[in-house]
């Protein structure tokens, strides 16, 4: 059992070795650029210098909301032991039925915009629900079920884009209508940033924290991810704690894709032109914070960078997507790594799978 | 001839000084106990032996050669093996498959089981490769790890502790396999805060404190006496008085019960009784008599085929209703007990966090508070309450989990081996523990020491098969008349 018990660094010694881990991947990056013929440091260069621009910092925060919000929820769903990979499904799920009050549904005007956030909420948790209860009740696992749902969960999307709710207005593009404005979200000027989002997405951060560290299900959800056995000899109902959790972790999903009809496209679109992969990010923003939720600022915030940085290599460098992929891929893929070697006293020879 | 040498040892940790320049030496064809307090470093001394650490300062000679042990990889190519003093194996997997890493590919084929069947028997150490671990008791456990060990051709031995998971029986049969072992010329080191038995079947003894060793003895020429006096520094006697507390009212309540193993066979057949406030109810049986499965089936973490379990005037279905009235100091400390990778202020908190909340919120202040009271009343010695559990010596492991469990009182206490891998000032400690509880509380003690049983209960079921073979009152038990009933044989009563 010693097997997972590992003593962590300090925290100064870990952020260096991430910060190693970081330099290894530009270096590995390098040399493809400069396989594509650019220079990579003035790709580097120009990424920095471009994302402390005025647009490329909003650009940044933008991506921030999305990022921050799936990886807190995940955060709450890898404490219980839930290996929840379904956020993208979750999150998609949250921006389906905030279309469909938007667009659809007959409720007085000032309502509407409560009502998205509720739905949204209830959807994506509704969503992730399903996996748990099959979990809880069949045992079958969640890294399956979650993931299906994904599937699903985009092709629900696209079926319904390009069918019955395919825009009248829209030139047979695969997008419904405009939602109305009433249901737009604030956006500081200039930018993309739906602030009133971004502030949740925080503020989310320092609740998940307290609610993990200070709260009676924080802690029964702590217990439950480690042993159900422990938990059940405790007397915490180990089934409700993990049902909790998920429900958390999807409806904070389902939160980010209210954010991101409501806040950023006015309405519904094809499933990856509404989340280009934040529900997968978020699974790595939550294991770079260490599931430290309040930490999970600075990994969405350092993803959010690599996202926008990619976006932006691809218009001013003209590079393929691929490339930029593997710049996100090797940089992630080091500092994924780094944490093998970031532990000490660690008796490697007896990592057992239990 | 000398097969091990350890000259000058000295491992710090954060905090604790484990080892303290230790020299040990361990002849061939000998046994050679280690003795010491919890916490003295007794694991912490063979875990360098295996390499799981390493010295700070310090040199270790195997056959009188300079060696650098960097893993238990290189102890084992040494010939060193080790069974830790909580089977580590995998419990998912059958025995085979637990045996199969021992081999090139980790393929197990007819003709290795026949190897490892014939090496079992000529220890007289059966085991069942076809069963899955899970099934097996802690005993039998320890027995396929003792095997496992052996298979690699190990010959000089760490035993940690490998008595506190033995019945007597067990015991036995693990002595005989130890001194075929010893005349073969094998060095086995034994680790254990039982001194009987380190009398009985050790030729030299060890005894550290505090990380330093303060003697190295020829058994014949000691006592227990002395032993005590060299670990604690006073005596201990080890008597206790059992006042006649008039009996309360009714606590738990035990009726007809049926209960399930994990096979799906019946481990528990028509089992009653009742606990009364003021009284402790010793079940005494040889392990795998039903014990487990009516314990887990009162704790309601096993189902009740048929029958009823009251505690507190309330039917136990869900482990959530006991925990409303009682405490459970269970035998699997590392699966059950602790979380081993949280904190030990998060299981100090462990059954107690309830106490402590108001309207979903803990109060974590009051908590540490009080967390730290207990740290200093039971004696746990951790580095901090922030450091993982597995950082505790075993036997503060057992105080982290009597103390949480005593500490704030409750109306029903279930001690499952309460005393396991406790040296023996902390053994005094909790018995006394117990007999001053039992005013307040109704106590189920079970234990396969049948000192311990006889000593605390005033009225002892003996498990056979699933059934009391007879429910005996304090009086009128012995330990004769006691062991027979464990064995199967029916006594009169009274
Ligand atoms: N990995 C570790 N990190 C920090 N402290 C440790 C570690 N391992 C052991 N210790 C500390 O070293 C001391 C000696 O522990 P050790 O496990 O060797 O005791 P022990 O003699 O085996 O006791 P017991 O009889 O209770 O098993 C204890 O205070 C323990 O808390
Ligand atoms: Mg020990």
């Amino acid at each position: 059992m010693k097997a997972v018990k590992e003593r962590l660094l300090p925290v100064a010694v870990k952020l260096f070795t991430k910060l190693l881990a970081i330099l290894l991947g530009l270096g590995i990056s390098a040399v493809v650029f400069a396989a594509y013929g650019v220079d990579p440091l003035y790709a580097y260069s120009l990424m920095v210098t471009k994302s402390l621009s005025f647009r490329g910092a909003s650009e940044v925060l933008t991506k921030l909301i999305p990022l921050q919000l799936c990886g807190i929820g995940l955060i709450v769903a890898f404490k219980s032991g839930m290996w929840n990979i379904g956020a993208e499904g979750q999150m998609l799920l949250g921006a389906t039925f905030a279309t469909w009050i938007a667009l659809f549904l007959d409720v007085p005007e000032f309502s509407r915009l409560p009502l998205i956030f509720l739905f949204g909420l209830a959807a994506g948790a509704g969503w992730a629900l399903i996996p748990a209860l099959l979990k809880v009740k069949f045992e079958v696992n969640e890294v399956i079920t979650t993931l299906m749902m994904n599937y699903i969960a985009s092709s629900l999307v696209n079926y319904l884009v390009y069918g019955p709710w395919k825009g009248a207005k829209e030139w047979g593009f695969p997008y419904t209508d405009k939602f109305p404005k009433s249901v737009w979200l604030p956006t500081i000027a200039g930018t993309r940033i739906h602030w009133p989002t971004l502030l949740i997405a925080i503020l989310t951060a320092f609740l998940v924290y307290f609610l993990l560290v200070k709260t009676t299900v924080g802690f029964e959800i702590r217990v439950s991810g480690q042993s159900k056995r422990a938990a059940e000899y405790a007397g915490i109902n180990y089934g409700r704690a993990l049902l909790i959790s998920m429900a958390i972790s999807g409806a904070l999903a389902g939160l980010a894709g209210v954010g991101e009809v409501c806040g950023i496209h006015h309405r519904l679109r094809y499933a990856s032109s509404i989340s280009s992969g934040y529900g997968y990010a978020g699974i790595i923003v939550a294991w770079l914070s260490e599931l430290n939720a309040v930490a999970s600022v600075l990994s969405a915030l350092f993803m959010a960078f690599l996202f926008a940085g990619g976006d932006l290599m691809q218009v001013s460098l003209g590079l393929p997507i691929g490339v930029v992929d593997v710049f996100n891929g090797s940089i992630l893929i080091s500092l994924l790594v780094s944490e093998a070697f970031g532990r000490y006293n660690r008796p490697k020879w007896r990592l057992r799978l239990k | 001839m000398t097969l091990v040498r350890m000259v000058g040892i000295t491992k710090r940790f954060p905090g604790v000084l484990a080892n303290d320049s230790v020299n040990f030496e361990l002849r061939s064809g000998e046994v050679h106990g280690l003795l010491g307090e919890n916490g003295a470093g007794k694991t912490t001394l063979m875990n360098i032996l295996y390499g799981i650490y390493r010295p700070d300062e310090g040199e270790i000679y195997v056959d009188d050669r300079r060696v650098r042990i960097r893993s238990p990889r290189d102890a084992i190519r040494l010939g060193i093996g080790r069974v830790p003093q909580f089977p580590e194996l995998v419990d998912k997997l059958s025995v085979a498959e637990n045996l199969a890493v021992l081999f090139p590919e980790n393929i197990m084929s007819r003709k290795r089981l026949e190897e490892i069947r014939s090496l079992a028997e000529k220890y007289g150490l059966p085991i069942n490769v076809d069963a899955m671990v899970y099934e097996l008791s802690l005993g039998e456990r320890q027995r396929v790890e003792v095997v496992k060990a052996l298979l690699r051709g190990a010959r000089i031995l760490i035993l940690d502790e490998p008595t506190t998971v033995l019945t007597p029986k067990e015991v036995d049969t693990l002595f005989e396999a130890l001194k075929k072992m010893r005349n073969e010329g094998k060095g086995i080191i034994f680790v254990s805060h039982k001194l009987s038995e380190v009398l009985s079947i050790t030729d030299r003894v060890t005894v550290l404190r505090r990380g330093k060793v303060v003697a190295t003895l020829e058994t014949a020429d000691t006592d227990e006496e002395e032993l005590t006096r060299l670990m604690v520094g006073r005596r201990i006697v080890q008597r206790y008085e059992r006042k006649k507390v008039p009996p309360g009212e009714e606590v738990l309540r035990v009726e007809n019960v049926y209960v399930l193993n994990d096979k799906g066979g019946e481990a528990v057949r028509g089992i009653s009784f009742t606990v009364r406030r003021g009284e402790i109810f010793g079940i005494a049986g040889v392990a795998g008599n039903g014990q487990k499965e009516l314990i887990e089936a009162i704790a309601g973490l096993r189902k009740v085929e048929k029958g009823r379990i009251i505690v507190g005037g309330e039917e136990i279905r869900t482990p959530y209703q006991f925990r409303k009235y009682a405490s459970h100091i269970p035998d699997d400390r590392m699966g059950m007990g602790v979380l081993p990778s949280l904190s030990v202020l998060d299981n100090l908190s462990l059954t107690l966090y309830r106490r402590f909340s108001r309207m979903g919120m803990i109060d974590m202040d009051d908590l540490r508070r009080f967390a730290e009271k207990l740290v200093e009343r039971y004696k746990i010695v951790t580095p901090s309450l922030g450091a993982p559990a597995w950082q505790l010596s075993g036997g503060n492991i057992a105080r982290l989990i009597l103390a949480r469990e005593t500490a704030m009182g409750c109306r029903l206490l279930i001690a499952v081996h309460p005393t396991f891998g406790l040296d023996v000032a902390s053994t005094d400690e909790v018995r006394r523990t117990l007999l001053r509880l039992r005013d307040k509380t109704a106590i189920l003690l079970v234990s396969e020491d049948l000192d311990e049983i006889l000593q605390l209960s005033d009225r002892i079921g003996v498990m056979y098969r699933g059934r009391f073979i007879g429910v005996l009152e304090a009086d009128e038990a012995d330990p004769e008349k006691v062991g027979l009933m464990m064995g199967g044989v029916a006594v009169e009563s009274g």
